[in-house]
């Protein structure tokens, strides 16, 4: 509708040229910022990193290569979508995990959470964390099974998390000290494990633009406050407690790569505050009260659904404000 | 100013802003239209076989909004035409055979003005529009009922369009011009202060001007604004926001925030016209674009064929695969190269098969670069749903008319969706709707 060619000229509605910045791109880029967080589950896990990773991605892009063929619709694996859904998949898994687990994961995430919605843009919502959550539950001994990460220096192959002693023992069976969960010295998901190297590549995509603070910044800052009061309760110092939940788990990865995928979180910054504020509220209402040790995956899946009420209660207040003047376009020609 | 509305970051591709301006050989005709500027379009005056000269009016009407249109050029009237116009329309047209002498016609003379009246109808005898793009006529607008409120000028010279350097040339090649031209609004129309609006990215523009007002002595009230170099900067209600901090709304005159605001071009042209009474029958352009072999900036007279202007910029290098009237954000594709030069148009790009690569357009990711985008933080994605089931009340409550099509949410859309062009039919729908 908006390209048409008379003779040999084409004639289109302006603009007549776009940003660089396609959806590739955008892709390419959070891909980009979760190398540091590559980087340290290698050095931590050893080849099975690699080959979880690599199983995850090629499974992902092989769904929805064939869903698109299957469903006849245009190819859509080279907007890098499926393959930021296979790393973000890899790398809220054990290292430890069967191949074939993987793979049952990248199925529900490209197929069932993504394709049948209608694609990319339309699932309601984050494949690889919905995927997280079912394999979770599907494969609960599976996926809780923690190899030990080399900066451990233990000599057991698997060990508790700190969260799942924190659940199971409390706060003073925590063998892991703050500055080692920060680093990544310390066993969980392939990504999650160094805050440091999450943030690194977090503040990489504020600083690209492709993500805003709003969400990661209320997200963590909500884990950080309730930490606080957390710390102080249990006798742990309010500061000791804080710094371990935000840098504990799946929060930073999920503070800045999964709560802030676009198609599911709030677009208006208003959204975002209150998207990230209720997920790092229902992340600490699952780690300090119920049965699971981490709630990150849990809270950013609750919070996706809340996700088209929050934006047309955002929406609804922006617009409350004096009705637009009816009347004309100064720069209409 | 610490707030800024929302803007895009283009690319500039000033290619030509150190290319003087060239002036146009006169082509063996001209195709000038009598729909030249937003109102009523003119009447031919003049008919076949008449000999016309330079500055002789050819157009004209009774209605009030309108401008007379002069003959760019010396020759004999060839025919009374119609053409299919831009819009889609019919064009009355008059095509005038030149005879390369240009002379000028007997009446154009130094306009004698003694008081505001004198000067709006000199405004008007000269043929003038808003040069910016809008080309609206200039009388009307520097004529507005509350003139006692008005205090400001605002000289648009921002340039934010890529590719454009027209205005640019001009500030440095008559920037004499200018600086007279807004000393005569502000002495006519009794005003206090002007502001010259100028993107960062010409600072040889703002010293030049700089040191034209102080020569003239009026560095107390006539002030040049040095603006960031974003799109759009030169849209009216963005300029008026970043250089006053007051906010227009769709629908509202400038006169009603106490303001006049002008395209720098216009300002030039009133300074050259009270000193010499020629009419308006020439246009600064830029040329640009990768099928033009020879990009620069050139005056063209009015009615000369885009075919001619290529042909004058060293023809085509490479097939143009799209023409664009004015800039690449705003400018309209044309669909010949034999469309004339109207006289608000600013440059023609002639663009090659790959600047005219339109991407294709893919799944909407919700990003929300749009709204962080638009300046008026309107939202491109939700006006598109509403318009999609045509739903005329939320068009209305989505504030759709406030948009001004300025394209920076179709140029930032990574999904590359045409989110401008819904906008655009998502108003004409609304204007429909409500107007039953």
């Amino acid at each position: 509708m908006d390209n048409k060619n008379y003779g040999r000229l084409k004639v289109s509605s302006a603009p007549h040229m776009v940003s660089p910045t396609d959806t590739q791109r955008v892709m390419g880029m959070v891909l980009i910022a979760l190398i540091p967080a590559f980087a340290v589950g290698i050095y931590q896990f050893g080849y099975r990193a690699v080959t979880v990773t690599a199983v995850c991605v090629a499974s992902c892009v092989v769904f929805e290569y064939l869903l698109n063929k299957i469903m006849k619709k245009p190819q859509t694996i080279g907007d890098l979508s499926a393959v930021l859904t296979g790393v973000l998949l890899a790398f809220n898994m054990p290292s430890g995990l069967s191949y074939l687990i993987c793979i049952v994961g990248a199925l529900a995430a490209i197929v069932v959470v993504k394709g049948l919605f209608g694609g990319l843009g339309q699932n309601l919502t984050n494949p690889a964390v919905t995927a997280r959550v079912f394999l979770f539950i599907a494969f609960a001994t599976d996926m809780t099974t923690w190899p030990t990460a080399r900066g451990q220096h233990l000599d057991a192959v698997t060990a508790a998390t700190p969260l799942g002693e924190l659940s199971h023992e409390g706060i003073n069976a925590v063998t892991t000290s703050n500055l080692d969960l920060f680093l990544g010295n310390v066993n969980g998901c392939i990504g999650e494990i160094s805050a440091l190297a999450l943030i690194i590549g977090g503040l990489f995509l504020i600083w690209k633009k492709v993500i805003t603070w709003h969400i990661p910044v209320c997200f963590i800052a909500t884990v950080f406050v309730l930490g606080l009061i957390w710390g102080g309760v249990t006798g742990c110092g309010a500061l000791h407690g804080a710094i371990f939940q935000i840098c504990a788990g799946g929060l930073m990865l999920g503070a800045f790569f999964c709560a802030t995928d676009y198609v599911t979180s709030p677009t208006l910054p208003m959204g975002k505050i209150i998207f990230g504020i209720g997920c790092g509220l229902f992340t600490m209402l699952i780690r300090l009260f119920a049965s699971y040790p981490e709630g990150v995956s849990f809270a950013i899946l609750l919070m996706n659904i809340l996700t088209p009420y929050i934006d047309k209660f955002c929406e609804g207040r922006m617009f409350k404000a004096p009705k637009a003047a009816k009347g004309g376009d100064e720069n209409g020609k | 100013m610490g707030k800024h509305l929302n803007s895009v970051k283009v690319s500039h591709e000033k290619h030509t802003a150190a290319c003087a301006t060239e002036i146009m050989a006169i082509p063996e005709t001209v195709c000038i239209s009598m729909s030249q500027h937003i109102g009523a379009p003119c009447q031919p005056q003049v008919k076949k076989g008449d000999a016309v000269k330079v500055g002789q009016v050819i157009g004209d009407t009774d209605a009030f909004v309108s401008a007379p249109i002069h003959s760019s050029v010396s020759g004999t009237v060839k025919e009374i035409s119609t053409v299919r116009s831009m819009m889609g329309g019919q064009d009355t047209v008059v095509v005038i055979e030149t005879d390369g002498k240009q002379e000028v016609w007997e009446e154009v003379k130094p306009p004698v003005i003694n008081d505001m009246k004198d000067f709006i109808a000199a405004i008007r005898a000269s043929g003038l529009v808003g040069l910016g793009g809008a080309s609206f006529p200039t009388h009307i607008k520097l004529n507005p009922k509350n003139l006692d409120e008005v205090e400001t000028l605002i000289v648009n010279a921002a340039e934010c369009e890529p590719f454009i350097t027209s205005d640019h040339r001009l500030m440095l090649e008559n920037t004499t011009e200018i600086v007279e031209g807004i000393l005569a609004v502000m002495k006519y129309l009794n005003l206090k202060a002007a502001h010259i609006g100028v993107e960062e990215n010409k600072p040889d523009a703002i010293e030049a001007l700089n040191k034209k007002i102080a020569e003239l002595g009026h560095s107390d009230d006539v002030k040049v604004n040095v603006l960031r170099a974003r799109y759009p900067q030169g849209a009216e209600r963005v300029m008026i926001y970043e250089i006053l901090g007051k906010t227009l709304n769709a629908g509202q005159l400038p006169a009603e925030l106490g303001v006049v605001l002008s395209n720098v071009t216009t300002i030039a042209f009133i300074g050259q016209y009270l000193k010499t009474g020629r009419p308006l029958t020439t246009k600064r352009i830029t040329v640009d674009g990768n099928a033009v072999n020879r990009p620069t900036n050139i005056i063209v007279p009015i009615g000369a064929r885009l075919s001619d202007v290529a042909a004058a910029c060293g023809g085509y290098k490479a097939e143009p695969k799209k023409i664009i009237m004015g800039g690449p954000m705003m400018g309209r594709a044309v669909f010949s190269d034999e469309v004339p030069i109207v006289k608000n148009n600013n440059a023609i790009l002639f663009f090659d098969g790959n600047q005219a690569l339109i991407p294709e357009e893919t799944a909407c990711i919700k990003c929300g670069k749009c709204t962080r985008a638009c300046p008026f933080n309107l939202l491109p994605v939700s006006i598109a749903a509403a318009y999609d089931r045509k739903d005329a009340d939320k068009l209305d409550a989505l504030k759709v008319m406030q948009c001004m099509e300025c394209g920076s949410c179709s140029f930032i859309c990574p999904a590359r969706r045409p989110l401008s062009f819904i906008n655009k039919m998502a108003k004409g729908y609304l204007k429909e709707a409500t107007s039953k």
